[in-house]
């Protein structure tokens, strides 16, 4: 891939002792090489050096000291305990996990959307294909800051919290973001969930040995009394052994404002409104074209052996399509993550909102950036990586 | 779906079935097939068609029955009676000039008009494939050349406009072409050296290619904004739409450089060998027989590249440079106008969308020449 022109034959070209000139291909490459790194070295030196001197013209230090200093900026909408009187660090933890917040449920509900999108472009009911087109259109063609803006602005525009829209009980909508009824979660809860987690780990195992056997001897096994058992009622007593309650918190008018549920800022809302719909008609149409790319025979000949069309789909079509959808995903997974950092227009406060405050309080500008840059790259290293462990697991086996 | 025609000829042929007699006319038979064809597939038409209906009724209201069109002066005084229920779309007449065309001194507004014209001009001929020739390089340079005079002037009786004053839709148009047009050499250029046999060069282009998309663009626009400076002796000023501008080359560069990249994978290995065995140049041969090759197979995604920058560029917004959408959020600035925000939304959303939806089109019919080919 690397070489333009591979060598074809095993046979060891005889060695020629070296000639001092251009026209001699190693020279040559030795040649170019050290120009080309010369050149980047030298440029990044000179860089370098006007930095330094313009730092100590202004008196500003080199280092990332300056995180263990009081941050004194407010963060409205955190996850994890925060003051303004904690260290810029923890600003910047709370940032990332803001970050991280959209991004994931960004990339869960893009994925869901678009898949069903994707498939609604292709069904056969003309009205419904035709729609899903103009969805994807309009969306793919629009910047995505514009659309992020202009959801911003609906939310701005609604009612305030009195007059607060409810389409269903203890669901509100108001220019106080979305407000959802929610399960206070205690130390109880979460062992249940653990226990749901380890229940839904051990099924795979199970399954995995099960279709195993299957295998060797050709019977099919039921998993169902184990799905029961782990899934059900082993969450189930350990909910009741720990005493856990799930009474559901339905939000509460009191004043201005709501008390209780969980509370989705419009910042954050807009945010993921405009990320998911944005990345989710680029997924519709990898999600199309990989459907497509899929030969038609093949879902005639699994209808001709009197297939179901469930079953059709979920073992015969989509395992083929994924392999041509993975790898594109990746890239709008990767888009997704670094398009969140448009938080910044709207308020929402990102890493990327708060390494900027952080910028404009303290000039630490190479470092703020430097930690931006860090943060996404490892983000997008770790996307990567999850999606070639994927992709590799789906690609084909061939025999 | 059951196509029977493919099948191989049965030693006894059988007659095809006679076609089912259509129920009813052309109308009902196609109604039949693509929206009532079993019970699932009515249903979700009535409910589509429900919404829809709702939807179009809502949006005619809002959009067209209750809008106030025109007011005079900056008396907004109608459209806030509508409390919401109609658009104002008066804020577009009223502030259109501003929009398009930023702070640019109002009587010199022809220009920039003029520059946005040249472009798409200069788009419209480069899309035609019997235009494909050595010629069109001079023809871009020449073209950028003259934006570029018409837009500073200072000479034959036009006054020198600052880059500052610039703004609108030109600065949109110029943040992505120049980015294209000089981002494209400069990926051509890295896609070459990540397929180098050279390590140092193909491990720079690597790292070049891979810091650049694995970080978001604003990162690099604020490099550009804040960092810049600080890499700059003392006294050289560059200005802020120039830096921006060189983000964006960088930025493009890397992008560019992955669909040349693709591109040069496709070209077949004989094609390299056999410039290698007349004799050619590294150069000559990319520049006579690879390159040649590899973009034409690349075009569509090219197309689809520009596309993204030319949507990116509005994220110029946030270090503050007037492009398209920094004019049309600064115009609403205007107490007077405050909240009428979604109308300037969508009027720079229907312009972007012109551009765009020109260019995805322009792009698939590429990609069905192809097909047919």
């Amino acid at each position: 891939m690397t070489t333009s022109t591979p060598k074809r034959s095993p046979a060891r070209a005889p060695s020629r002792p070296w000639r001092l000139s251009l026209s001699d291909p190693r020279v040559a490459g030795l040649f170019w090489q050290i120009l080309v790194v010369g050149i980047a070295v030298a440029i990044v030196v000179w860089l370098w050096s006007n930095a330094v001197h313009n730092l100590s013209v202004r008196r500003i230090s080199t280092g990332f000291a300056f995180l263990g200093r009081e941050a004194g900026m407010p963060i409205a909408d955190s996850w994890i305990d925060y003051t303004p009187k904690n260290t810029y660090l923890r600003a910047f933890i709370v940032g990332i996990v803001n970050t991280l917040r959209v991004a994931v449920i960004g990339i869960v509900l893009a994925t869901v959307i678009g898949t069903l999108v994707g498939i609604a472009r292709l069904s056969s009911n003309w009205l419904l294909a035709r729609l899903a087109a103009v969805y994807v259109e309009v969306l793919r063609d629009l910047p995505l800051l514009l659309q992020l803006l202009f959801w911003y602005v609906l939310m701005q525009g609604l009612p305030a919290a009195r007059q607060a829209f409810k389409p269903i009980e203890g669901i509100y909508l108001s220019n106080r973001g979305l407000i959802l009824p929610s399960v206070p979660l205690h130390e109880a809860n979460w062992w249940t969930i653990l226990a749901l987690v380890a229940g839904l780990v051990v099924l795979h195992l199970v399954r995995r040995r099960q279709i195993a056997q299957q295998m060797l001897d050709g019977r099919a096994r039921s998993a169902w009394p184990y799905a029961l058992g782990l899934v059900v009622v082993l969450p189930a007593l350990v909910s009741w052994l720990m005493g856990a309650s799930w009474n559901i918190m339905l939000p509460e008018l009191r004043g201005f404002n709501f008390v209780g549920g969980l509370t989705l800022a419009p910042e954050y809302f807009a945010l993921l409104i405009a990320l998911v719909t944005y990345t989710s008609a680029f997924i519709a149409e990898i999600v199309r074209s990989g459907i497509q790319a899929v030969p038609r025979g093949q879902s005639e000949a699994a209808k001709a052996l009197g297939l179901k069309r469930g079953f059709v789909l979920q073992h015969i079509v989509l395992p083929q399509a994924l392999r041509v959808i993975i790898p594109p995903m990746t890239s709008q997974y990767l888009n997704l993550t670094k398009n969140s950092s448009l938080a910044v227009a709207v308020g929402y406060q990102d890493i990327v909102s708060i390494a900027n405050t952080t910028l404009n309080q303290t000039g630490q500008a190479i470092e703020s950036i430097a930690l931006i840059m860090m943060v996404f790259l490892t983000i997008s290293l770790g996307i990567s990586l999850f999606m070639n462990w994927y992709n590799a697991r789906i690609a084909l086996v061939e025999r | 779906m059951s196509s029977v025609a493919h099948l191989p000829q049965d030693p006894l042929p059988i007659g095809p079935r006679p076609a089912p007699r259509a129920l009813g006319g052309h109308l009902t038979v196609w109604l039949r097939a693509n929206l009532f064809a079993s019970i699932p597939s009515s249903i979700m038409t009535l409910l589509l068609l429900f919404v829809l209906g709702k939807a179009c009724i809502g949006l005619w209201q809002w959009g067209i029955a209750n809008a106030v069109w025109i007011v005079s002066g900056n008396d907004t005084s109608a459209c806030r009676a509508l409390r919401g229920v109609g658009a104002c779309w008066a804020v577009v007449p009223e502030k259109y000039r501003f929009i398009l065309f930023g702070t640019y001194p109002f009587d010199e507004q022809w220009r920039p008009a003029l520059a946005v014209l040249i472009f798409i001009a200069l788009f419209a001929v480069s899309s035609r494939r019997s235009f494909w020739r050595k010629e069109l390089f001079l023809l871009w340079a020449a073209a950028l050349a003259v934006i570029g005079c018409l837009m500073w002037g200072g000479f034959l009786g036009l006054s020198f406009v600052t880059q500052d004053r610039w703004g609108g839709l030109p600065v949109t148009l110029i943040l992505a072409t120049f980015g294209l047009a000089f981002g494209f050499p400069l990926g051509i250029l890295v896609a070459l050296g990540r397929r180098s046999k050279l390590p140092a060069i193909r491990s720079l282009c690597v790292l070049y290619v891979e810091l650049i998309r694995g970080v978001p663009l604003i990162s690099l626009l604020f490099m550009a904004s804040v960092m810049f400076p600080l890499f700059m002796p003392d006294g050289v000023n560059i200005d802020k739409l120039l830096r921006a501008q060189i983000a964006f080359i960088l930025y493009a560069g890397a992008y560019l450089a992955e669909v040349v990249r693709g591109g040069l994978q496709a070209v077949p290995r004989g094609q390299y060998e056999a410039a290698d065995a007349l004799g050619l140049s590294y150069w000559e041969k990319h520049a006579l027989i690879v390159l040649p090759q590899a973009i034409r197979h690349v075009i569509p995604p090219l197309v689809n590249t520009f596309i993204a920058f030319f949507k990116d560029t509005s994220l110029v917004l946030i270090i503050g440079i007037f492009d398209l959408l920094t004019t049309a959020k600064t115009a609403i600035v205007d107490p007077a106008w405050q909240s009428f925000s979604v109308e300037v939304y969508v009027f720079v959303g229907v312009i972007y969308f012109v551009f765009c939806f020109a260019m995805s089109r322009y792009s698939r019919s590429l990609e069905a020449q192809r097909g047919t080919n």
